[in-house]
């Protein structure tokens, strides 16, 4: 039987509560949200927190909404929401790719943007979503709020850069124009963590690709950009060899560890493939020459 | 901690640990042993139940977190010794065979179809993607849903 190790626990009424809440008890106090990774890890002991602060009262951090040239997104919002946001699947495509495949739906009915991201998880698929658009996240503490890049915000596996009295409240995606993206995953069976999947954006004017974004999921040792491949993109014409040749550059530069779901080199060949996929479906939509 | 759930309508109040799972909630503390306590990872869907109409797996909740909720279990389904569609369908197309996953697959069915009265084969089948059958008998399941679905609609165009 797996029972989390004894715990206290609150509900926060607002931010601030939950904020002052964190701040009075230090390091032992976590926040909770959708609780689909917390509580796993609190039955395992991998956390053993002294106080949860539940944030799930907090209707003021559930939203999606377009603003100047933004979207953004509140740290509360479930998965099932991200996957049924028309806004989302029309200026940012690769939210509904990603959420059709994460976890099954009773656990996208709980679980949230601003969880799936401070978990930090090298294999969770938002936190590749967020990087290859390039998103920014809110974090919010005693002191005020500072907006940090997603770069900035993971630091190692399972750690980021929300320190112990802050909570990440809003992820901010900026909208630019000729943006096309996609979301590729393999994974073992329905539900599952990826093996190893790509999310990528491409921003294209007049023919030539502006900008481009990789976040690669499961390929190292926390979220990556495809950096090199990136480079690569920028300011050539898309092209089936230019996906063939950034996949081929992703596959080099990650880092994937062999584990239960599969040995390096079958990452790293998948790598390669999801990029030039997904590469291929984001060029698409950008040009509008999706089939 | 004391804590009031409503769980099918009726209000349970008990004094419990704030780390006490819904699903030992549920089961040990409402008494309510129809909803199964499965795999405990949140995988195999057998502790479903709804909050607020939407499916939960209760493995993966505390109890303390459902305060103030509506938690709807498998033991709601029936009422006045009427089966629910949905357990008739598992009746009619013999969707079960140990029993273990019935109420898991049952509360997803019900909620699918709250939501969307007439799934296709896919939708069901995406429906249940998070609730396994050892037994595997995942096609009479999706039978069964679509049974319900299809004399849910004869019902209520009878009434």
């Amino acid at each position: 039987m797996q029972t989390p190790a004894p715990v206290e626990y609150e509900r926060a009424a607002s931010l601030e509560d939950a904020i002052s809440s964190l701040q009075g008890r230090g390091p032992g106090a976590r926040i909770i949200a959708g609780g689909h990774s917390l509580i796993p890890m609190m039955k395992l002991r991998l956390a053993t927190p002294e106080l949860l602060i539940d944030i799930n009262d907090l209707a003021e951090l559930s939203y999606i909404r377009e603003q100047g040239d933004e979207i953004r997104i509140g740290a509360l919002t479930r998965h099932v929401e991200l996957l049924q946001s028309d806004l989302l699947a029309e200026r940012l495509p690769v939210f509904r790719d990603a959420e059709e495949l994460i976890a099954d739906p009773p656990v996208r009915n709980r679980g949230t943007i601003g969880g799936s991201l401070c978990q930090a998880d090298a294999a969770e698929d938002l936190s590749a979503v967020c990087s290859a658009l390039k998103a920014t996240v809110v974090i919010r503490g005693p002191e005020g709020q500072r907006v940090v890049g997603l770069d900035e915000f993971y630091v190692g596996p399972f750690m980021t850069a929300v320190g112990e009295a802050e909570i990440l409240t809003e992820v901010r995606i900026p909208l630019r124009p000729g943006a096309g993206s996609a979301h590729e995953k393999v994974e073992r069976r329905a539900g599952d963590f990826a093996i190893a999947a790509v999310a990528a954006a491409v921003w294209i004017d007049g023919g030539t690709i502006v900008d481009a974004g990789i976040g690669l999921s499961a390929l190292g040792p926390t979220t990556m950009r495809a950096t090199h491949a990136e480079e690569l993109l920028r300011a050539s014409s898309p092209s089936e060899e230019l996906f063939a040749q950034a996949g081929t550059m992703a596959s080099e530069d990650c880092s994937p560890l062999a584990d239960s779901r599969g040995p390096v080199d079958y990452k790293r060949h998948l790598a390669g493939v999801l990029t030039k996929r997904a590469l291929r479906r984001a060029s698409a939509r950008a040009l509008k020459q999706e089939t | 901690m004391q804590l009031t759930i409503n769980i099918n309508g009726k209000p349970i109040t008990r004094e419990v640990e704030p780390r006490q799972l819904l699903v030992h909630f549920i089961r040990d503390t409402a008494g309510l042993t129809g909803t199964h306590w499965g795999c405990d990872t949140s995988n195999c869907g057998a502790c479903v139940v709804l909050m607020d109409g939407r499916p939960l797996k209760s493995c993966t909740a505390l109890a303390a977190m459902c305060e103030g909720h509506e938690i709807q279990t498998v033991e709601s389904l029936e009422s006045s010794g009427r089966l629910d569609p949905v357990q008739q369908g598992f009746h009619e197309t013999h969707a079960l065979h140990c029993g273990f996953c019935t109420p898991g697959m049952l509360m997803i069915a019900r909620a699918l179809l709250n939501e969307n009265p007439n799934p296709t084969e896919q939708e069901i089948r995406t429906a249940i993607s998070g609730q396994i059958c050892r037994c595997t008998g995942y096609k009479n399941i999706v039978a069964a849903i679509r049974w319900a679905a299809e004399h849910e609609a004869a019902t209520k165009q009878e009434v």
